[in-house]
């Protein structure tokens, strides 16, 4: 059997790379020109990347094959291709966070789970397209362009990780690393019919991952099965001694638990719908997806309940005060003194480093995260800091203990992923508010540091579009999510008849009349 | 909760070290507004009784060995500077006398 090198899934590559039907340079030349054939720029295509390293990226295939060929020890994917958000540092590759600030840095050293992707021998394709430092729900705050959803390239590939799950979902690469802070993962999944998991907090190391908001910010896996994300999650995950936040204790194995799920059987299971994250304010097509999801979990033997968080209600309103006072603070050290840009004032012959400064911030930054350095800086002013920053971390609790206390009768619980399917370019741009509630049923999961996965459900069937299942286990307990994951998308394969990315348009290429520069 | 002014945006942003453009401050000012409104409905919503959770994971007290491990180089750390001199990073003047 012969695998198709773009499409296959990185298991399927991993496999045909052991039985040396394929090399990793083949594959890796596969997903370059893909990339060149599919991504565009800023005006047109995908544009999923914002750098691509086709040099390093064969030479680390090159390197692959060698060990292979030497019979040295391999990892599991070694060899199969991986694209990385723009937001994890990468040494001999700029990164930028889709900001201006950031143009042109190379950073002198390599975040620890891209470290971990060099050793364990996964070409790096390139860095993927984001909103500016994280900061989105829909890739368009990046400063260079908005990256286009494959299913329909007028509307928003989700955000912040739009690069990562675009480049996933239009075969540009099986696998890709994001970031979750409140859904950045998980929403971008659901929007493009892929699998994106929020780890439990520090299960995965941040070293060298740019912070938003350090207490919010995860490192996940983006790849089109679950399978996929197992593998790739074991890689990056496990304790790492430069993240003082990281988990010491190991995860049950993920692999294991996404295998025994893809048996089907989910006996003895008890599944908890979230009352609070579901009805009113969602899109008629995903309520019927995720109910229909629902009967498959009931098929496979699973018990389901409803569950109410009555805090999760107040969840949107915590993290959009929590996370702005962390990224205000994070965000200072963009000072123009040490990396990154420098601006000089106008009409000032010897501007003060303060000066400095404020012009660089001016200039660097776009009105997103301008809008939330400012907000933070109000709700951590004296005279609003406890009616701001401290009630929103007590609601943190709140919505920790609703959380222990669901988990006290049931094994997961799920919801849809985001209340509607990828909305269009350009729909939202100008109302803040709005962008954020997309993130409604992503957010309680960060805030309590217990893990997430998105996975497809279907097509809604008034727009045609992915719509995205959410599932949620307690913290260390990320094998549960593998497992309830593995057993649904297999039931949804089984009456798609295929992967639910079969049913997605072929992505225009660049050197067709249509595809080029639409 | 009241409205932010524009007149605060223009000191948060002096506090934030950002020169906002008259037509940003014009632009930002109702935007928070908006998102100050709908954030502040959780003022008042958990008693005094409810501790706070800055973190997710009761972690306190991380400590490692204390040996010497590589750092970056000189070199290295001043490769993303915007500008350098003797080894240093060059940085504007810092004193508010007139040059």
């Amino acid at each position: 059997m012969s695998i198709d090198p773009t499409r296959a899934t990185a298991a399927q590559m991993a496999d045909a790379l052991a039985s040396g039907e394929t090399t990793s340079v083949a594959l890796t030349r596969a997903a370059l020109e893909r990339i060149a054939a599919t991504d565009g720029d800023a005006e047109g295509g995908i544009h999923a990347f914002l750098h691509v390293d086709a040099e390093g990226a064969l030479a680390q295939a090159e390197a692959s094959d060698a060990r292979r060929a030497a019979g040295a020890p391999l990892s599991p994917l070694d060899g199969v291709p991986v694209a990385v958000k723009d937001v994890l540092a990468t040494t001999g590759l700029p990164t930028t966070c889709g900001s201006k600030m950031l143009e042109g840095w190379v950073p002198p050293y390599d975040a620890t789970v891209v470290a971990r992707l060099k050793a364990a021998g996964l070409p790096i394709l390139g860095k993927t397209n984001m909103d500016e430092f994280a900061m989105g729900s829909s890739t368009e705050h990046s400063a260079y362009g908005p990256t286009r959803n494959p299913w329909d390239t007028t509307r928003i590939p989700g955000g912040s990780g739009g690069g990562s799950a675009a480049a996933v979902a239009a075969f540009q690469a099986p696998l890709a690393l994001g970031t979750d802070t409140g859904g950045s993962i998980r929403q971008p999944g659901a929007v493009t019919g892929t699998v994106g998991v929020k780890p439990t907090y520090g299960a995965v190391s941040r070293y060298g991952l740019v912070a938003m908001a350090n207490s919010l910010d995860q490192v996940g896996p983006v790849t089109r099965t679950v399978m996929d994300s197992a593998l790739l999650q074991e890689l990056i995950g496990g304790h790492d001694p430069l993240d003082s936040t990281s988990v010491v204790e190991p995860l049950p194995s993920l692999v294991e638990a996404a295998q025994q799920g893809a048996t089907g059987d989910l006996t003895g299971l008890k599944v908890g719908v979230i009352t609070e994250l579901g009805g009113d304010g969602y899109q008629a097509g995903v309520r019927a997806r995720f109910t229909e999801a629902l009967d498959k979990l009931v098929a496979a033997g699973a018990e389901v309940v409803e569950v109410s968080c009555p805090s999760f209600v107040h969840a949107l309103a915590a993290y959009y005060l929590v996370m702005p006072c962390e990224a205000s603070s994070n965000l200072a050290r963009f000072d123009a003194m040490r990396y990154g840009i420098r601006v000089m004032p106008e009409s000032n012959d010897s501007p003060s480093a303060e000066a400095v400064m404020r012009a660089t911030r001016d200039a660097g930054f776009g009105d997103e995260v301008k809008r939330r350095i400012i907000l933070g800086t109000y709700a951590l002013s004296s005279g609003y800091y406890d009616a701001y920053y401290g009630t929103a971390q007590k609601v943190r609790t709140l919505i920790q203990r609703d959380f222990d206390a669901a988990f006290e009768s049931v094994d997961v619980l799920v919801s849809p992923t985001a209340p509607t399917t990828a909305f269009k370019l350009g729909e939202k741009l100008d109302d803040p508010l709005a962008m954020y509630l997309n993130d409604l049923a992503t957010i309680p999961a960060n805030l309590a540091g217990v893990p997430g996965m998105s996975l497809p459900a279907g097509l809604a069937e008034e727009d045609g579009l992915p719509v995205g299942f959410q599932i949620l286990a307690p913290q260390l307990a990320d094998d549960r999510l593998y497992r309830v994951g593995a057993a649904l998308e297999a039931a949804l394969e089984k009456e798609w008849g295929g992967p639910l990315l079969d049913q997605a348009p072929e992505v225009a290429t660049l050197t067709s009349t249509e595809g080029a520069l639409r | 909760m009241p409205d932010i002014t524009r007149d605060e945006v223009a000191h948060l942003a002096a506090l934030s070290r950002i020169d906002l453009s008259d037509a940003e401050l014009d632009h930002m000012a109702p935007q928070l507004s908006v998102i100050l409104d709908a954030v502040a409905s959780i003022t008042g919503v958990v008693g005094d009784d409810v501790p706070a959770t800055s973190h997710p994971l009761p972690l306190t007290n991380v400590f490692r060995e204390d040996v010497v491990t590589p750092g970056l180089t000189a070199e290295q750390a001043l490769s993303g500077a915007p500008e350098v001199e003797e080894q240093r990073f060059a940085v504007p003047r810092i004193l508010e006398e007139e040059a």
